[in-house]
């Protein structure tokens, strides 16, 4: 299907924000231009290519919706002008936020990664925010030294159109782990997001019994991912420790939020002496604290079970609308959101959950 | 599930009481098992002085022992390890009319695999003689080392026709994930005696016990077994284990349950993108799930909401999936009669307390 042909979305509603959408490149070349001499040397020595990663494997049918192919060439999401099209204009959107997945802290020579990460943020700055007033942006960071990741929040955190900062689920060391604490500390100084999301790869086995076989297990073992990670960000206290972090899982699935907080509830109640700096259900951190984005639904094939499994959130301010574009998710914009949202609901969070979140401005 | 190949042997009259899923016999010290073995691996087993295991990997427990405080006999041998003692606390107490053995002897994923084989044979010879003769009350799983498959099945062949023993044991945290290759021989030899195999939360595995790295806490371990749950659930049925072993059955033990209807949702939407990758995975995964696999309650998941847990059960899709397990004598312990916590149908609770575990361990 050609990119002309993708059915118009009926209007949402007015003020849509998408919150992942996912600027890529043609190649390591479009960098190029943002790097130092050194590392252009580098990259044409060892005929680098980019970080490897397996999370978005070309042809899976999840990793792009057919028609996202840009008609000038190069991989879906590469031209902004068309991801525009495709989703701000198309969903008569107020904002978009853009997560590039460029995995740079797969890459272990630390002081290439933060260059690398630099350059990323610089090309996001240069050629997509500065091109449509509507996009915001996750800040790329390395995460191999934190030090490394805080210097490149100080760089650009202030830099407009920076919300958040990326860090992809699959890390080295959990996220609540205090050896990650210097980068909540930096996003906080700066009033950033972090955006926790899916992908990455740090040499770790995609599944705490080992590596799987295939794709489709790293797709959806990736929900256990954020599970652990969210469950570390709990009990290391970090929500305590930086009191006004705000946490986005990212392309994380949302349904198996409601038996996780039990399960966490449960085991604090027993286990609290372990971690006396946990002072609350860690329900109540989670929902101050935390949001998830929407895309993938996870829908089961009753609908209604979909409409129960939010209303066990225990909260309507716990989800934030996204498309993911380029992946692919839904066929139509029906499909985009669950149905059987109240009015109310569904207001909250095609639109208000995350001007609140990322603190985006009312646009009349 | 198929109906089963012969009714195993009568073994006690027939249940009345509640069936227990999972309690844990332990044993009275680590000489125990000498007896039971070998001259060459006595010798052996004085020389290593109970190593097992991969070091590293524990988190020190909330309680001594693991156990409930008031599970200590009086005769001084640990929680557990008393028969008589087990008798009264446990099974006259809850009336409880068959309960399964789970013992924890540190044997299934030793690294020395001859020696782990050898004492696995003395743990299942240990089981037979001094727990499932004299208490008919009783059925145990056979104890293997599961990170070798044929070292496992003959074990199983040896041991599994004997009327005592209803399922063949394997701690989640293994070295793969249980659809792999190097497991099939397990699963082989369970088919042929007509056993389940029971994955019980625990063991080592072979990295962080999480995708992500290295936990700090235990709260951490214990909550993550749910997520390691998942992901071996995810491996058996993407490797198209219930299509090459259509007679296997699988118990997920004390992993929690609630988890589990997100988890289908997630799989049946991946594979309807993904199948192409798994051509063996014919149907929808959580129809395998709903056919070859069952769970235990203990530790009993227990929304703020209590409603919220009759819909957890409703989004199972079966009224068969769940076994009654009190976890005895460790410290997160399920009484029968205090654990669930909404009353629920009559009918629905039978299933869970009795017959559910009835026709899976195919039990008088």
């Amino acid at each position: 299907m050609a990119m002309t042909d993708r059915p118009t979305w009926a209007p949402l509603t007015t003020g849509v924000i998408d919150c992942d959408i996912h600027p890529s490149m043609h190649s390591v070349e479009v960098l190029v231009p943002y790097l130092a001499e050194h590392w252009r040397a580098y990259i044409r020595v060892s005929a680098f290519k980019g970080p490897v990663v397996t999370s978005y494997p070309r042809n899976m049918p999840t990793s792009a919706q057919p028609s996202t192919k840009p008609p000038s060439g190069g991989p879906p999401g590469s031209d902004p002008k068309v991801v525009c099209q495709q989703t701000l204009d198309a969903l008569n959107a107020t904002y978009g936020i853009l997560n590039c997945d460029y995995a740079v802290q797969t890459v272990h020579n630390p002081d290439f990664s933060a260059a690398l990460a630099s350059a990323v943020n610089d090309w996001l700055s240069a050629e997509w925010l500065t091109r449509d007033s509507r996009l915001r942006a996750s800040l790329v960071v390395s995460t191999q030294h934190p030090d490394l990741a805080v210097r490149e929040i100080e760089r650009v955190g202030d830099l407009s159109g920076f919300v958040q900062v990326y860090l992809p689920v699959h890390s080295s060391i959990p996220y609540g782990n205090r050896y990650y604490w210097p980068i909540y500390e930096a996003a906080s100084r700066h009033d950033l997001a972090i955006g926790i999301h899916f992908g990455g790869a740090a040499g770790h086995p995609f599944t705490p019994v080992g590596w799987p076989s295939y794709y489709i297990e790293e797709y959806v073992g990736m929900a256990q991912a954020f599970q652990t990670q969210l469950v570390s960000l709990v009990c290391e206290g970090v929500f305590d420790q930086f009191p006004t972090l705000r946490v986005a899982l990212i392309e994380s699935g949302f349904t198996w939020l409601p038996s996780l907080m039990w399960r966490l509830d449960k085991d604090w109640k027993a286990l609290r002496r372990e971690v006396p700096w946990v002072r609350m259900l860690p329900s109540e951190y989670i929902r101050e604290h935390v949001r998830l984005t929407i895309q993938p639904q996870d829908a089961p094939a009753e609908p209604r079970w979909l409409i129960e499994t939010i209303e066990e959130l225990g909260s309507d301010e716990l989800l934030m609308f996204s498309t993911d574009h380029p992946h692919w998710h839904f066929e139509t914009h029906e499909e985009a959101i669950p149905q059987g949202l109240s009015d109310a609901v569904r207001q909250r969070v095609l639109v208000e959950n995350a001007r609140a979140f990322y603190r985006l401005q009312t646009v009349d | 599930m198929q109906a089963p190949a012969t009714e195993r042997e009568s073994f006690s009259t027939a249940t009345e009481g509640v069936i227990d899923a999972d309690i844990h016999n332990d044993l009275p010290s680590r000489e125990t098992l000498l007896t039971y073995l070998p001259a060459r691996w006595r010798r052996h087993h004085e020389l290593m002085s109970g190593r097992s295991g991969r070091p590293g990997s524990y988190y020190p427990r909330s309680i001594t022992g693991n156990a409930r405080t008031d599970s200590w006999p009086p005769s001084g041998l640990p929680p557990g390890a008393d028969l008589p003692f087990l008798r009264e606390q446990l099974l006259d107490r809850y009336n409880i009319g068959c309960g399964i053995l789970n013992p924890f002897v540190g044997i299934g994923g030793h690294q020395d695999i001859e020696y782990g084989a050898a004492l696995a044979r003395a743990a299942n010879d240990w089981l037979i003689a001094e727990w499932l003769d004299p208490e008919p009350r009783l059925r145990a799983s056979i104890v293997v080392q599961y990170e070798d498959g044929e070292l496992a099945a003959e074990e199983i062949d040896r041991v599994g026709e004997h009327p005592g023993f209803v399922q063949v044991l394997i701690l989640s945290r293994t070295c793969e994930p249980l659809g792999r290759r190097k497991y099939w021989k397990i699963y082989e030899a369970a088919e042929r005696h007509g056993l389940p195999i029971g994955i019980h939360f625990g063991g080592t595995g072979s990295g962080p016990i999480t995708s992500v790295g290295w936990a700090s806490y235990y709260i951490e371990d214990h909550v993550g077994a749910s997520q390691v749950m998942q992901s071996q659930l995810i491996s058996l049925v993407c490797e198209g284990i219930f299509e090459r072993f259509p007679g296997l059955r699988v118990a997920l033990i004390e992993g929690g349950f609630a988890w589990l209807p997100p988890l289908m949702w997630r799989l049946d939407r991946a594979w309807e993108k993904l199948c192409e990758e798994v051509p063996l995975v014919r149907r929808a995964p959580s129809e395998y799930i709903r056919e070859h696999v069952r769970l235990t309650t203990q530790p009993m998941e227990e929304p703020t909401n209590p409603r919220h847990f009759l819909k957890a059960l409703e989004h199972m899709g079966s009224e068969d999936l769940l076994m009654f397990a009190t976890d005895y004598p460790h410290w997160d312990f399920d009484a029968p009669d205090l654990a669930f916590p909404i009353r629920l149908p009559e009918v629905l609770q039978r299933k869970i307390l009795v017959e559910n575990a009835r026709a899976f361990y195919r039990l008088p």
